[in-house]
């Protein structure tokens, strides 16, 4: 960008010389209230606070009211609203062509949990490096209150009657398919929202965060696991989450000893852990799984980084692929020469 | 001097002798490893110069069921589907006494002497071979017993039909890449079988062949190797796939070629990357993330795997997105007759996907086409911003032609209306993704990675302006479903224009399309010198060009010829050109490649009325 086309503000400017306008988005469309808006503006918060740039960042989404919400924020970057459920194949392809920007996908419970489980679970299994954000309410909002896979059993909806299945726990789906960055988050708690986001946007493979969403219009009844009231009352942070990119330093007087575990991410930053009540190691996968399945066994909002492993590696790796972006390659770059094909017809005959 | 008179494969003599004209059926078990043997045949006899085809007639089953392989020398370059064998190698008990009772009057008979045939035919040629007696000699592991025995009949086949052997040897070396050990023991094979020949069979028969000069220039290879090889001179960026019968070897063909064909010299890094999808709907999803960004992106399927596809193709067509997809066809619908060929996916194909599309489709007619259609497609797609359906089908794609060469392109990439960073700046006040700023009904694209702070914009599925914001306005959606339209029927002229070839004094027109050519060419040629003369179009693209039109009006009577059961060919040229052109749809699908015989029966009886 040219210093004339620089948006005249006197707000504050952050590392990529922009302003927290750069990140804005239309206007959103939600209803008044809905977790996805608060999201957003995480959204917003984390990559001005990271100094991404707009243009640097790929945005996708499925279908449903989730995924309406990529226009709400980053008007700057490009986006794809993809089909219902299969958005994890949309954002694959796209990010090939060029590997050195950074992909955001918003999906609904719905769109992750029901239509879309199979393309989840093979991203997961594929370790794309994407932010992959579930805005989980339990419900379909766009088709007007009917059961998501997430809902719990029993769970009764104004025209639908009482729900008789079990629900899908994205956060252990995604621990099982072998994910490398799981967490769970809450829509009411938007600085660990944040946080995560900016610890996600610096993992080398898929961040999957599962953001329990309340849906005010047609979810949020008092005491159902997806409503404001019972994530206030039942949120249980694992930790307290703080991440420091690895330009800044870490001020290590800022903590007590003894009272943070820090994780080191491979671009070198961090994400500092404050303990709660119980130490949490979160690169214990056995761990991981257990903290779940207590979680769903107490009824807990088990919030916070379940799992990280910055080891295995992302499907860039699995390439040889060139530091110049496949999409700027051109025909002397792609077309083999006359006399190659020249022994191609050789070899034929 | 009169011309040479063509005699009906059907109508052959078989009592007198035959140079180089021969149907020949080699029936054995599937999985039990003849495919060498039978291409080793097939490239041989290529080598001498004589046209042949190879086609594989193959059950949905990997090991135990029977499988025919059969191939067709034809001295006059007729190389489509016979339907009668004159020689059959019997070497499966399971088939034997179908595969005797189809053998044409006076045919000949080889098989493995393990198996008792029945005396059900005395007009037969008949020489047995002892398979296992010859096989066990062989210098092979135990376990490779099995593969050589089928070497047997080759060896057999050089002594009665009079094959080149050194043709031979060298042939195999070549199939094995020079491996000393895998040459020796199966030449080794043939040598001993055609010892055993001459020492223990007398000719009886009439067919022989001998080397002639009919192949220069050509090669033999099959339609899904050329689409690969023409899709990477096309410069394929990414490609995504999930296997399915009969279009898995074209991504096969990708995956091994790009390796060697697309490294960097400089940086020795790939230039293009290729990913096994978890299902269709995933490949073309893959591939239209990726055309959208900007990448020369394919996939390539058949049958279900083309119905899994029509949602994106749906999205990558009203957003616009340039994309790639090969549909190798096979006989539908559902999981239909997944190993057998067919026309039948052409309506669904140009309507594919809900609401109203139309989708610019090409089709191959031989297997040189592939490899041009594999690069073209990209051009075409890219230039006019939208997904391109390359019909090939399973008797193109995965059976052995002779065809030209390969031609190397002519022509430079097209990448179409694509702006980075400073041709950006130049229109960013007036750009909008979806404005026709030219009046072509092409707009500009930008793709990620383009820096320039404008230039990005949402794509969506639902209504948008041309500004690609969100609309439910009736008349922007109705303009915009409008000019996406006009701009697939703009290409009409410039897509690969129909193929007509004409004949003095013809009574009729033949329109046709991809892998029909070789039986309507023989058709026409028998029928002209019954007194039916007649012109043929071949049609390689959809939207139909209107010289389609022009074709139809010069004629009192036009055939549509294909392998469906509906005639869709014939609809679509009903529906797409206004035109009072007496059209008849001659279509018939029983999963096998059409044949000559079938069309002149059907055009003889039509004519006759």
């Amino acid at each position: 960008m040219t210093e004339s086309q620089k948006p005249i503000s006197t707000q504050q400017l952050n590392f990529a010389g922009l302003s927290r306008a750069d990140y804005r988005g239309l206007q959103s469309t939600l209803c008044q209230g809905c977790g996805h808006n608060s999201i957003a503006s995480q959204i917003i918060a984390a990559c001005f606070e990271l100094g991404l740039k707009p243009e640097q960042v790929v945005k996708y989404s499925g279908i449903g009211c989730s995924s309406k919400s990529p226009t709400y924020f980053l008007s700057r970057s490009f986006g794809f609203n993809g089909l219902h459920g299969r958005m994890p194949s949309l954002a694959l392809g796209g990010s090939f062509g060029d590997i050195s920007l950074k992909g955001i996908g918003i999906s609904g419970d719905g769109d992750t949990a029901s239509i879309g489980l199979g393309q989840f679970k093979h991203l997961v299994r594929r370790n794309l490096p994407l932010v992959y954000i579930v805005e989980n309410n339990g419900v379909y909002g766009l088709t007007k209150g009917q059961f998501s896979a997430t809902a719990e059993r029993g769970l009764k909806l104004k025209k639908q009657g009482t729900n008789p299945y079990l629900p899908v726990d994205i956060a252990m789906e995604a621990l099982v398919a072998n994910a490398s960055f799981v967490a769970r988050s809450f829509a009411g708690d938007p600085k660990q929202v944040k946080e995560l986001i900016k610890a996600a946007f610096s993992h080398k493979g898929i961040a999957v965060i599962d953001i329990i969403s309340p849906c005010v219009t047609f979810n949020n009844q008092e005491g159902t696991i997806h409503s404001y009231t019972f994530g206030k009352d039942h949120e249980d942070p694992l930790h307290e989450i703080s991440f420091v990119p690895a330009r800044d330093e870490i001020m290590v007087q800022d903590f007590e000893e003894g009272t943070v575990r820090e994780v080191e991410m491979h671009d070198g930053s961090t994400i500092i852990l404050k303990k709660l009540e119980a130490d949490y190691d979160p690169t214990d996968r056995w761990q991981a799984l257990r903290i779940l399945q207590e979680a769903q066994e107490n009824n807990w909002l088990v919030t916070g980084l379940i799992y990280f492993n910055p080891e295995p590696p992302s499907i860039y790796d699995l390439f040889n692929l060139p530091d110049e972006p496949l999409n700027r390659m051109v025909e002397s770059q792609l077309r083999p020469a006359k006399s190659v094909l020249t022994d191609i017809n050789q070899s034929l005959r | 001097m009169e011309p040479k008179k063509i005699v009906p494969y059907w109508k052959k003599d078989r009592k007198n002798a035959t140079v180089n004209e021969f149907a020949m059926a080699i029936a054995t078990i599937n999985g039990s490893g003849s495919a060498t043997a039978n291409n080793i045949l097939l490239r041989t006899l290529f080598r001498m110069g004589i046209p042949v085809s190879g086609k594989n007639i193959f059950p949905s089953n990997i090991q135990g069921l029977p499988t025919w392989y059969t191939i067709r020398a034809s001295a006059d370059g007729f190389v489509g589907r016979s339907e009668v064998d004159d020689i059959l190698v019997a070497m499966n008990p399971a088939s034997i006494v179908d595969d005797i009772r189809r053998l044409a009057p006076d045919g000949v008979l080889f098989y493995d002497d393990a198996i008792t045939i029945p005396a059900t035919r005395q007009d037969i040629s008949v020489y047995p071979m002892p398979v296992k007696q010859l096989s066990r000699a062989a210098d092979v592991a135990p376990a490779l017993r099995e593969y050589v025995a089928n070497m047997v009949y080759v060896g057999v086949l050089t002594v009665i039909l009079g094959i080149d052997l050194d043709i031979l040897k060298q042939t195999l070396s070549d199939h094995f890449h020079g491996n000393e050990k895998a040459v020796s023991s199966n030449f080794g094979v043939v040598t001993a079988a055609a010892e055993w020949a001459k020492s223990n069979l007398k000719k009886i028969d009439h067919f022989h062949v001998e080397k002639i000069d009919k192949c220069q220039g050509c090669i033999m290879a099959d339609g899904n190797a050329a689409g690969a090889l023409g899709s990477i001179f096309g410069g394929v960026q990414f490609v995504a796939w999930y296997p399915i019968t009969p279009a898995s070897s074209l991504a096969e063909g990708l995956n091994e070629n790009l390796p060697r064909l697309r490294q960097d010299p400089k940086t020795n890094k790939d230039t293009f990357a290729v990913v096994q999808a978890e299902d269709e709907l995933a490949a073309i999803g893959m591939a239209t993330g990726a055309g959208w960004a900007g990448l020369r992106a394919m996939t390539s399927t058949s049958g279900a795997g083309i119905s899994l596809m029509s949602e994106y193709a749906g999205l990558a067509y009203y957003t616009e997105v340039p994309i790639v997809v090969w549909n190798v066809q096979r006989v539908g619908p559902s999981t239909g007759l997944p190993t057998r060929t067919s026309q039948g996916d052409l309506t669904q194909a140009y309507f594919l996907s809900q609401g109203d599309t139309r989708f610019i489709i090409l089709i191959p007619g031989s297997v040189n086409e592939c490899f041009e259609f594999g690069w073209k497609a990209f051009d075409i797609a890219e230039h006019y911003q939208t997904p391109v359906i390359v019909l090939s089908d399973l008797d193109l794609g995965m059976n052995q032609w002779m065809t030209p060469d390969f031609v190397y392109p002519d022509k430079p990439f097209d990448r179409g209306k694509i702006l980075w960073e400073e041709e950006f700046e130049k229109i960013k006040e007036t750009w909008g993704r979806y404005k026709d700023l030219d009046g072509d009904l092409i707009p500009y694209r930008t793709v990620p990675g383009n820096k320039h702070p404008n230039a990005a914009w949402f794509a969506r599925g639902t209504g948008h302006d041309d500004y690609a914001n969100y609309s439910e306005d009736p008349e922007v959606w109705e303009a915009g479903l409008k000019r996406i339209n006009d701009k697939v029927l703009s290409s009409r002229e410039h897509l690969p224009q129909p193929v007509v070839e004409k004949m003095d004094g013809a009574k009729f027109g033949i329109i046709l399309m991809g892998s029909a050519e070789p039986a309507v060419n023989e058709a026409r040629a028998i029928l002209a010198q019954e007194g039916l003369p007649s012109d043929c179009l071949r049609v390689r693209a959809l939207p139909l060009a209107s010289s389609v039109k022009d074709f139809i009006q010069a004629h009192p009577r036009n055939y549509v010829i294909e392998l469906n059961q509906d005639g869709q060919l014939c609809q679509l040229i009903k529906l797409e050109l206004d035109c009072p052109g007496e059209l008849i749809s001659v279509a018939h699908t029983d999963g096998m490649p059409l044949s000559a015989r079938w069309i002149h029966e059907q055009l003889t009886a039509r004519e006759a009325k």
